[in-house]
């Protein structure tokens, strides 16, 4: 029954925000044109998408390329997991985006950005001109620190389901097949990753899933970093209170390796093996981030400038979500996502016109964990219990948003 | 010197004009927006959902609610700690936005 939500000021510097207040007389209405393309329909591409066509008043033109048919919910998609939800219920269409706010959505892969030229290429299609271009690409597994993983036939026996779609559908099979007094094991890698909060919920959920229907089996996690890296005090009472003896929790256990066929994980000094394992893999910016050559924070985060959300090294490239080297305290979550897709479209419509983007952009974020099928926590308060009003909430949230970002 | 010099003339204006920025319609569309990821866009929510619609909510009860978020005086499950992260001018500024959307 809870959520977390943090709200984080972006901090600027006080010339920013001097300089802004010589613009201080952006009008709403400006329409200076140019062309936007997005690549990526998640929780920032699409919103990004949405709120650029809103907010310009349709002066903007918009070209979103998303390479899967419709766009599928990570948050959510453990319940999924768990058997509590079906991919229908987490399956939403980019048919609003077209209809209702006339953005361009193409079906196709983007294999390569000439950030000169200003243009990208298609995997299907012919090359498309921007003006002005929006990566939000999401993650990229490195699967090259697993070695034995680091293939497709590998990838098909040892799960992620970090990526909402058929992988979510697969390791609700392994689950659904797996005997009673099996182990399920699930590998977290090391901060900072997609959704802290996510491995810790999912495993909250298996163990409920367990204790209803295979009783004597077990959720173990192994986890590479120090300690439980969200919501710690509450997802340990939880876990306490609701599936004392059939979930384990193992810190500092960083996944080297794998054994595939027998499904172990191979660690530092241990191996531990499973009935079911799913591994998180280690994982860095989306593929055409660094393809395109933007710079990255440790080989692996692209680093902008947050009032505009621009590449530091690449001007009009504003890149959104789960790609971007996160400011202090801010999680890589699809809340954040969509939260980055605001600022990004307002900045563009004021770059585009000519203005100085916002000098205090402002961003909050929101959290809710299931720990088990009807009850949710969020991170803030360790006071406050686990309730059904909030998993409500949680289920209002999602409802809110796929809304906010796809009608 | 010319960067350096202009670079002043801003500082100078920003500091005599702090305020207008951010209290611009652009501005304050951005700031709202904050809230619509979960209280739907333009603060229209979905119907059903149950998350509060606060378009066209008068202004006065929007920041009513806001101010009892924030002291306490509301019990909430995260608008209390979301409420504290505003000033008093920005939930203000909220509350006239949402309450002017039809």
């Amino acid at each position: 029954m809870m959520l977390m939500k943090r709200r984080d000021f972006l901090k600027t510097g006080a010339s920013g925000a001097a300089l802004a207040s010589l613009y201080g007389c952006a009008n709403l209405s400006s329409k200076t044109g140019g062309h936007v393309v997005v690549v990526g329909g998640g929780y920032g591409g699409a919103t990004a998408a949405k709120y650029l066509r809103m907010w310009s008043e349709g002066g903007i033109k918009v070209t979103l390329i998303e390479r899967d048919a419709d766009f599928v919910s990570c948050p959510i998609s453990n319940l999924v997991i768990a058997g509590e939800k079906t991919m229908a219920d987490i399956t939403l269409s980019y048919t609003g985006l077209k209809d209702n706010w006339g953005v361009n959505v193409i079906r196709d892969e983007v294999v390569s950005v000439n950030p000169d030229k200003r243009t990208v290429k298609l995997g299907k299609g012919d090359d498309i001109a921007y003006d002005r271009l929006v990566l939000a690409p999401g993650i990229e597994f490195l699967y090259d620190q697993i070695p034995s993983l680091d293939n497709a036939d590998a990838q098909r026996r040892i799960l992620h389901a970090w990526k909402a779609g058929p992988q979510t559908v697969a390791l609700r099979k392994q689950l659904e097949d797996m005997k009673d007094g099996g182990v399920y094991a699930i590998s977290i890698p090391k901060a900072p990753y997609r959704c802290p909060p996510g491995p810790y919920e999912r495993a909250s959920l298996v163990a409920s899933y367990f204790k209803a229907r295979k009783p004597r089996s077990k959720v173990l996690i192994l986890d590479a970093n120090e300690e439980v890296q969200s919501k710690k005090a509450l997802f340990i009472k939880a876990w306490d209170e609701l599936y004392k003896g059939n979930l384990e929790y193992r810190n500092n256990c960083e996944l080297k390796e794998v054994d595939v066929t027998s499904q172990t994980a191979l660690l530092e000094f241990d191996k531990v093996k499973a009935d079911v394992l799913n591994v998180i893999p280690p994982h860095r910016a989306g593929a055409i981030a660094t393809r395109t050559g933007l710079k990255l924070v440790n080989n692996r985060w692209v680093e902008i400038n947050w009032l505009t959300m621009e590449s530091v090294s690449h001007p009009g490239i504003h890149v959104l979500g789960d790609a971007l080297f996160p400011a202090p305290t801010m999680p890589k979550s699809g809340h954040m996502a969509n939260q980055h897709g605001k600022l990004a479209a307002a900045a563009i419509i004021a770059l585009q016109a000519g203005e100085a983007p916002n000098s205090h952009p402002l961003a909050t974020n929101t959290c809710y964990s299931f720990v088990d099928p009807k009850n949710v926590i969020h991170v803030s308060s360790v006071h406050a219990s686990r309730n059904e009003l909030e998993a409500q909430m949680a289920m209002g949230w999602a409802h809110n948003i796929w809304a906010d970002m796809l009608t | 010197m010319k960067l350096p010099y202009l670079a002043a003339i801003a500082c100078l204006l920003g500091a005599a004009l702090p305020a207008q920025a951010q209290t611009g319609p652009v501005a304050v569309r951005s700031l709202a927006a904050s809230c619509t990821n979960c209280h739907g866009t333009n603060g229209k929510a979905v119907a059903g959902a149950g998350m509060e619609s606060l378009a066209g909510e008068p202004q006065d009860k929007l920041l009513q609610k806001l101010k009892d978020f924030r002291s306490g005086a509301k019990p909430a499950t995260i608008m209390h700690q979301i409420s504290k992260g505003y000033s008093e001018e920005q939930l203000t500024l909220i509350a006239e936005y949402f309450s002017a959307q039809k």
